[in-house]
């Protein structure tokens, strides 16, 4: 099994954001394998799944690295480890 | 492959609804430090604790970065130092107490825990030496934390133990008077204290424990007052089975950072602890919880009732999330650390009468409850002794953390600032329990087969 990340952006303005996280993934070298967007009320939610295997930075400098990229585009984008979601929502 | 939805909720749990990591505690035996020489003892216990928690503080960063997961406190718990002080004074007592403190200070934590006695059934001179140095290390370290175990369902109550720390409590209050008796707050009387409790004041290293081990303290009260209020009108059975769930994700989420910090600091897993523990932030509050599930306000008819529903389902709900669940486990009520309940407090409906009802059904006892400053210590004593009561009669943990506020009286407020909070001084019976505590010895242990 791969080792994966999700990232999450969120805010109110998506215009070319995909495009923006998807240079840093590759950068990075994070693979991305899935994307879903949702739109709650005026706020947007995107949602990428990653593969993080192949990370040529530790995944902490990942996550500071996507977390400035949100605050350089008045988004929140945050990147978290896949086992938080596994533990909180799998038995 | 991951839900979005259930992305989303992890994701909306921790950023709206406060959900954190309360604290993950390394607790650390003392035992092999033991010297006749004073200085080989301090620098043993600075050595020892400053070694074994070195990377406590940046593996915690690391894990709260990886999982996108705030880990509130990084703290330590050691043996109860009157069991490793040997033949220390009061002074030297006091000395290994600021050596405590450096060593916090070196580990970059906010609280180390075991400046403490057990002394359920009575006090060895050891034991006698440190509670008298407790108002003085308080007073002189900042992050130094103190907890006496004055009785246990198999020992009864040692009343000598009560009285004296009645004396103890006030004479804390007046040596940290300029920073609203804070000493106070950092001092818990306990009855059957637990010995892997990760959350301060009454963190210690106790003498079942190994060489050293994590636990870790679970929080998020917003996350279940907001499953409640999503869950709009249903049954209390419905109710039930709504916190179970939420209680289980929250506990999931400590038995992965335990596991993580257990690995990552090659120090075994202890337990965890399943609790709700609210802060003084807005939404973060065990009586908001309470008044969403229908009640006026916290302190209302009916608060026993609901608190000890929640309580219930916090645990059945966090005990199957967890391979190994100690330490406290409950709902924490801490006046001043909850903004629902300074809220109550302050309108005059939670009293400390019904906090102690509250806490025959939840964890810990009457926490961080501020009262005047003139309260006499034997009716000090004589809440100690109710409260403690409850705890043997009951075979479950209770303690009392009371702040007899230096030079405060009643509708006063104390402010601590940060996660312990504020707190509105709230009224004692002035009426003396002071013959019934001058008469000493011990109250004998319960039976507990004529259960009627």
């Amino acid at each position: 099994m791969k080792k994966k990340a999700v990232i999450s952006v969120t805010g109110r303005d998506n215009v070319g954001i995909i495009a923006k996280v998807s240079a840093l993934c590759a950068e990075l070298g994070a693979n991305i394998s899935d994307i879903s967007q949702t739109v709650l009320q005026d706020y947007f939610a995107m949602i990428m799944i990653v593969e993080i295997d192949g990370l040529n930075v530790p995944f902490t400098e990942f996550v500071d690295r996507v977390r400035t990229l949100g605050r350089e585009n008045s988004l929140e984008i945050n990147a978290m480890h896949e086992d938080i979601f596994d533990s909180m929502h799998k038995i | 492959m991951i839900d979005t939805k259930d992305i989303l909720e992890t994701i909306n749990m921790i950023r709206e609804e406060n959900l954190d990591i309360r604290t993950v505690t390394v607790g650390i035996s003392l035992f092999d430090c033991v010297s006749d020489d004073k200085a080989r003892f301090l620098n043993n216990i600075y050595d020892k604790i400053t070694r074994t928690a070195a990377d406590l503080v940046p593996v915690c960063s690391e894990i709260e970065k990886t999982y996108g997961i705030p880990i509130i406190n990084k703290r330590v718990a050691v043996t109860p130092l009157s069991l490793v002080g040997g033949k220390l004074d009061g002074d030297g007592y006091i000395e290994a107490a600021k050596t405590l403190d450096r060593a916090a200070s070196a580990l970059g934590i906010n609280f180390i825990g075991g400046f403490g006695a057990l002394v359920h059934k009575g006090s060895t001179r050891c034991e006698e030496a440190l509670i008298k140095a407790i108002p003085y290390a308080l007073a002189e370290t900042e992050t130094v934390c103190s907890s006496v175990n004055v009785a246990t369902t198999k020992a009864g109550i040692n009343m000598d133990a009560v009285a004296e720390m009645g004396d103890i409590i006030k004479q804390t209050a007046y040596l940290t008077r300029d920073r609203g008796s804070v000493g106070c707050a950092k001092l818990v009387v306990f009855a059957n204290v637990p010995e892997d409790n990760p959350f301060m004041a009454g963190a210690f290293h106790g003498v079942g424990e190994p060489e050293a081990v994590i636990n870790v303290g679970v929080s998020g009260p917003g996350a279940v007052g907001s499953a409640i209020r999503r869950a709009g009108d249903c049954s209390l059975s419905e109710l039930a089975e709504v916190i179970k769930r939420t209680a289980f994700k929250i506990t999931r989420v400590g038995q992965l950072v335990a596991h993580e910090a257990s690995k990552r600091l090659g120090i075994p897993f202890g337990i965890v602890d399943l609790s709700l523990a609210p802060t003084p932030a807005i939404g973060d509050s065990v009586a908001d919880i309470l008044e969403s599930m229908g009640l006026e306000t916290c302190g209302a008819h009916g608060t026993t009732a609901a608190l000890a529903m929640l309580n219930d389902a916090v645990k059945k709900g966090g005990v199957m999330a967890s391979s190994h669940v100690g330490g406290l486990s409950g709902a924490f009520i801490p006046v001043s650390e909850d903004a629902g309940m300074i809220s109550a407090a302050e309108k005059g409906v939670l009293s400390v009468e019904k906090l102690e009802a509250m806490t025959a059904v939840c964890s810990v006892g009457l926490d961080m409850i501020a009262v005047p400053g003139d309260t006499e210590a034997s009716v000090i004593c004589g809440v100690i002794a109710d409260e403690i009561s409850i705890g043997v009669a009951n075979g479950k943990t209770t303690a009392v953390r009371l702040i007899p506020a230096y030079g405060k009286k009643e509708g006063d407020t104390v402010d601590f600032g940060g996660l312990l909070g504020r707190a509105p001084v709230m009224s004692l019976r002035p009426q003396s329990p002071a013959e019934f505590i001058a008469r000493g010895g011990r109250i004998p242990a319960p039976i507990h087969s004529l259960k009627n």
